[in-house]
């Protein structure tokens, strides 16, 4: 132990890096512990999408409108190594209803700030030349961008000039008179901070209960299937509206809906798939096939491609689909940035400055209430949340 | 056949036969790789990167690496090092990820 840090960030995942990244560019010293290696959590395990285009209006569309300039200022800064590409989303309907559908969603994100551009059916084609013939239309978002989530996440973390201490698992809060928070406790050793930032992801939950307080992180399984390397066959990020319903939806039972996109090293990443089923790794291959399934109707084309691997993640889901981000109240000293469900990569930014903001006491960029950390206290959580999640 | 360790090892290989190589004859003996085919025929690279088009052929020779990709009978990225070669079989030298047919 070198000096004690203002701040000690537990997570190694994009959250945990953005809260170092804005911390340190706040002048404060920050010490960042992960149990695993840096993007070992969920952050290592999607697809890296920064998206405006799957949220309704709401206070979650207000964090990813901001997060998105801040990855734009952040692309900037940062190696070309994390492969930011604001390449755009591209929503489109089979049939007339869901056209309607989106089209109501898409009127309503557009009075909201989001950029949305109605393509007709016999457009489709200009934008995606393999997309299948016969759908209803589609809504382009130039907004939509990606990175590769893992190299982002370790370029946020390097840039941050961060103490990082990786393979220490967190086992206590170190308190002091009155339940303040003065550090914390790893199987090594103890570590010293005024302040101390729950970034654990979908472990988020199991921190706040080592802090004596509630926060209902749960498992939300997704898995990836992952093409052979191909030249560019998938120019934006395209998904099928019914998308949205399926992020939106509390069941615990499997959903999948078609989500394509390409990736600067080649190979096409297809998605998505979400079933609350706790941490279980084990292969799904009804849901592998669904997922192969509704790729190749969108895209016909990746029917004579190859899948060369498949992963699994688990996304951190708080009841009302909306993170907990700021100071927890109940326990002086102790912020949490969990709880992003599918949407962590692309409001890892915003959450970073928020925590930073609340840390300097200065004001953050967005209204802040509706993420409030203790919100799920005595079991009447402030059901706020229309919100959504990747 | 001057370049294979047949007479060494003391193998005795049933009748050779042809395949092509980018539309060019090659012989090939039964039970012989793509690689070693290749190889025999003094073909030591078959593919280039997709990044920097640099040259590969066999690396680790065991079907580990993936360093050894080519198009056969029309389908992109086999390991040479895997599949064995049968008559009449169309060898094609792989550009990148080989797909290029697919680029939007």
């Amino acid at each position: 132990m070198t000096s004690t840090p203002d701040v000690i960030v537990v997570g190694a995942g994009i959250v945990g890096a953005a809260c170092a990244h804005y911390a340190a560019r706040a002048g404060l010293r920050v010490t960042v512990l992960d149990r695993g290696p840096v993007a070992g959590g969920t952050t290592g395990s999607g697809e890296g999408n920064l998206l405006v285009s799957d949220k309704a209006p709401g206070p979650e569309l207000e964090l990813a409108l901001k997060s998105a300039e801040l990855w734009r200022e952040l692309a900037e800064r940062l190696p070309h190594g994390i492969e930011y590409e604001p390449k755009g989303g591209l929503v489109v309907a089979s049939g007339e209803a869901a056209l309607t559908a989106l089209r109501t969603f898409a009127a309503a994100q557009e009075k909201a700030g989001v950029t949305v551009r109605d393509v007709a059916a016999d457009r489709l084609p200009d934008l995606e030349p393999h997309l299948a013939r016969g759908l209803a239309g589609g809504v382009h978002y130039p907004q939509d961008a990606q990175v590769m989530p893992a190299l982002a996440a370790t370029h946020l973390l390097r840039a941050s000039g961060a103490e990082v201490r990786l393979g220490q698992e967190v086992t206590g809060l170190l308190t002091g008179p009155g339940g303040a928070v003065r550090g914390v406790r790893t199987a090594s050793g103890v570590f010293h901070a005024p302040y101390v930032v729950n970034a654990a992801g979908t472990w988020g939950g199991e921190l706040a209960r080592l802090a004596g307080v509630l926060l209902p992180v749960l498992p939300r399984r997704g898995f990836v299937l992952v093409t052979e390397p191909l030249p560019r066959v998938v120019r934006h990020k395209v998904y099928a509206a019914d998308y949205v319903a399926d992020v939106a939806s509390d069941s615990a039972a499997l959903q999948t809906s078609a989500v394509v996109e390409g990736t600067p090293a080649g190979p096409v990443l297809i998605g998505a798939s979400r079933e609350r089923v706790g941490f279980d790794r084990a292969l799904s291959v009804p849901a592998l096939r669904r997922l192969a399934a509704g790729a190749t109707a969108l895209f016909p084309v990746l029917a004579g491609v190859r899948v060369i691997r498949t992963y699994a993640g688990f996304r951190p889901y708080l009841p009302d689909h909306l993170p907990a981000i700021g100071t927890d109240a109940r326990v002086p000293g102790l912020l949490h940035a969990c709880g992003h469900e599918g949407a962590g990569i692309g409001l890892a930014p915003v959450t970073g400055r928020i925590i930073a903001d609340c840390l300097t006491g200065a004001q953050p960029p967005v209204d802040v209430r509706p993420f409030d950390p203790a919100r799920f206290e005595g079991g009447t959580g402030t059901g706020a949340g229309a919100g959504a999640g990747a | 056949m001057a370049r294979t360790p047949g007479e060494l090892a003391g193998a005795r290989p049933g009748p050779a036969f042809e395949i092509t190589v980018d539309g060019r004859a090659v012989s090939a003996l039964p039970g012989q790789t793509v690689a070693a085919a290749l190889w025999a025929a003094g073909v030591l690279t078959w593919r280039t990167t997709r990044g920097g088009g640099r040259p590969r052929g066999v690396f680790c020779g065991i079907g580990q690496c993936f360093d050894c990709l080519v198009t056969v009978n029309g389908v992109a990225n086999r390991r040479a090092c895997l599949v064995a070669v049968g008559p009449g079989d169309e060898v094609r030298t792989q550009e990148g990820e080989g797909r290029g047919e697919l680029a939007v």
